[in-house]
């Protein structure tokens, strides 16, 4: 049984939180550099250009002013025992992260009465046990431009895959301009309504140069991308050709009656940071 | 080359600008989104003043990082506009000539726009470390309670914007896509 202070993870949180938030990370950079080389339509290329300049221009100020809703994933090895509260540590470590990076409180304590919580807590916590002794902490600010054109939908078996390619293609669709183009769309398929939304924040998780392991769903994030990519939105929706820099699509078994999918979007500052203890 | 425009706006200025014009913006703007556009409408249904002077204000849809001791602003890039469609009209009414923001605006924006010979401009949505350089100074104008939320007056100096939807209706969305799409086709045929 190995023992991990609360403090440690306090700690992790808070440098996570400022790292996400400060710097791209090297998958979405070169994602966003060879969406570049491909893009042949000169007001696409323009705008590309700044964002690539904006990304080099964080660390000192956060790469995007919507520093989001601090999205935590744990993988906590069963062997762990963790000595102090571990949702206090990890709210703690946001609380850090947010006041010491200068990062933007985002979040209202009450989803009607909206007053600000001043210090963008809660933390948006997902734990995981798993087999082992290490404790795995995955920080992902998600902002709510992208988020809000997010998507859930429980399909007929015999929507089959044509209704989810339709739902997923009709999604960025409606989407437009608004969630920051080019974006990154999570897809989750399968499990119940609740997992199916949860399978498609996964998903953006996994790097934007990692194929899914599955070559027929490998295959059919290409195809997808490659859909999205001639519908001509472009960057922030001014037309070109790059509309997504990736498709990426997690699945789980489902119901005989049920086939739920949801597109959970991402902008191009896809953030993420891991630390593992 | 893009045009060079200052804020606030004057109407023959507003009203010669066309959709796909880059222009860089100088000048003042005010800082507001969700939670301050409905106190300001609040305060117009009371018949009330403004707590900056709206005619031919530019107002930017932003809620910027705090700013680290020395800086002007963190950063500070656009945020979706939609959420301000509800009360984009009632200042629009008021003098307001100019929207920076990104993303789609509705049918009822779009008339009040023309028929104020209003301007809506797009910055670059998640390229708010590039964006806060323009910045030169901030400050508070009020509702200090809202946080990132609360209405600041920004002296900007060549703020790289796009004009999205003119005073005439055109809509870059529209046709900046189109040509795309229509160039795309061209080729491969």
């Amino acid at each position: 049984m190995r023992e991990i202070d609360a403090a440690a993870i306090t700690e992790a949180v808070a440098r996570l939180c400022i790292q996400a938030n400060t710097r791209l990370p090297g998958d979405v950079k070169g994602a966003i550099a060879a969406a570049r080389q491909a893009e042949d339509w000169p007001a696409a290329q323009e705008i590309l250009d700044r964002i690539i300049e904006n990304g080099a221009a964080g660390g000192e100020v956060p790469i995007c002013q919507d520093t989001g809703m601090a999205c935590v994933f744990l993988e906590v090895g069963q062997e762990i025992h963790i000595a102090g509260d571990l949702t206090r540590a990890v709210d703690e470590g946001v609380r850090r992260g947010y006041a010491e990076g200068f990062l933007r409180k985002s979040v209202v304590s009450d989803p009607l009465e909206r007053v600000n919580s001043g210090d963008n807590t809660p933390a948006m916590l997902y734990t995981d046990l798993v087999p082992g002794e290490r404790l795995k902490i995955t920080v992902a600010p998600k902002g709510f431009g992208s988020e809000n054109m997010s998507r859930i939908a429980m399909l007929k078996p015999s929507d089959g895959l044509e209704g989810v390619k339709a739902f997923i293609l009709d999604a960025v669709e409606q989407a437009g301009p608004n969630p920051c183009p080019p974006i990154v769309v999570g897809v989750g398929i399968g499990g119940t309504f609740d997992k199916c939304a949860l399978l498609a924040k996964r998903a953006l998780l996994r790097e934007l140069d990692v194929p899914n392991g599955n070559p027929f769903y490998a295959a059919l994030e290409e195809e997808l991308l490659e859909k999205i990519n001639a519908l001509g939105i472009g960057p922030q929706g001014f037309g070109g050709r790059t509309t997504a820099l990736a498709v990426r699509i997690e699945t789980l078994p489902t119901h005989i009656a049920g086939l739920p999918c949801a597109v959970n979007i991402n902008c191009h500052v896809a953030r993420h940071a891991t630390e593992v203890l | 080359m893009p045009k060079t425009i200052t804020a606030p706006l004057d109407r023959a200025a507003a009203r010669s600008l066309r959709a796909g014009d880059s222009v860089l913006l100088s000048g003042t703007v005010y800082t507001a989104r969700d939670a301050a556009h409905k106190r300001l409408c609040e305060l117009a249904a009371r018949g009330e003043p403004l707590p900056f002077p709206v005619e031919g204000a530019v107002i930017y849809y932003v809620g910027p990082t705090p700013a680290r001791p020395g800086r002007a602003i963190g950063s500070a890039g656009p945020t979706t506009s939609y959420r301000m469609d509800a009360y984009a009209p009632t200042l629009l009414r008021l003098g307001e000539l100019g929207m920076i923001g990104k993303g789609k605006r509705g049918p009822e924006v779009i008339a009040a726009m023309k028929e104020a010979g209003a301007v809506y401009f797009g910055a670059i949505g998640g390229a708010g470390a590039l964006l806060a350089r323009c910045v030169k100074s901030a400050e508070l104008v009020c509702y200090e309670d809202l946080g990132a939320e609360a209405v600041r007056r920004l002296e900007v100096e060549n703020l790289p914007l796009t004009v999205v939807i003119d005073s005439l209706g055109n809509n870059l969305y529209e046709t900046g896509r189109a040509a795309y799409l229509a160039q795309r086709a061209a080729v491969e045929r």
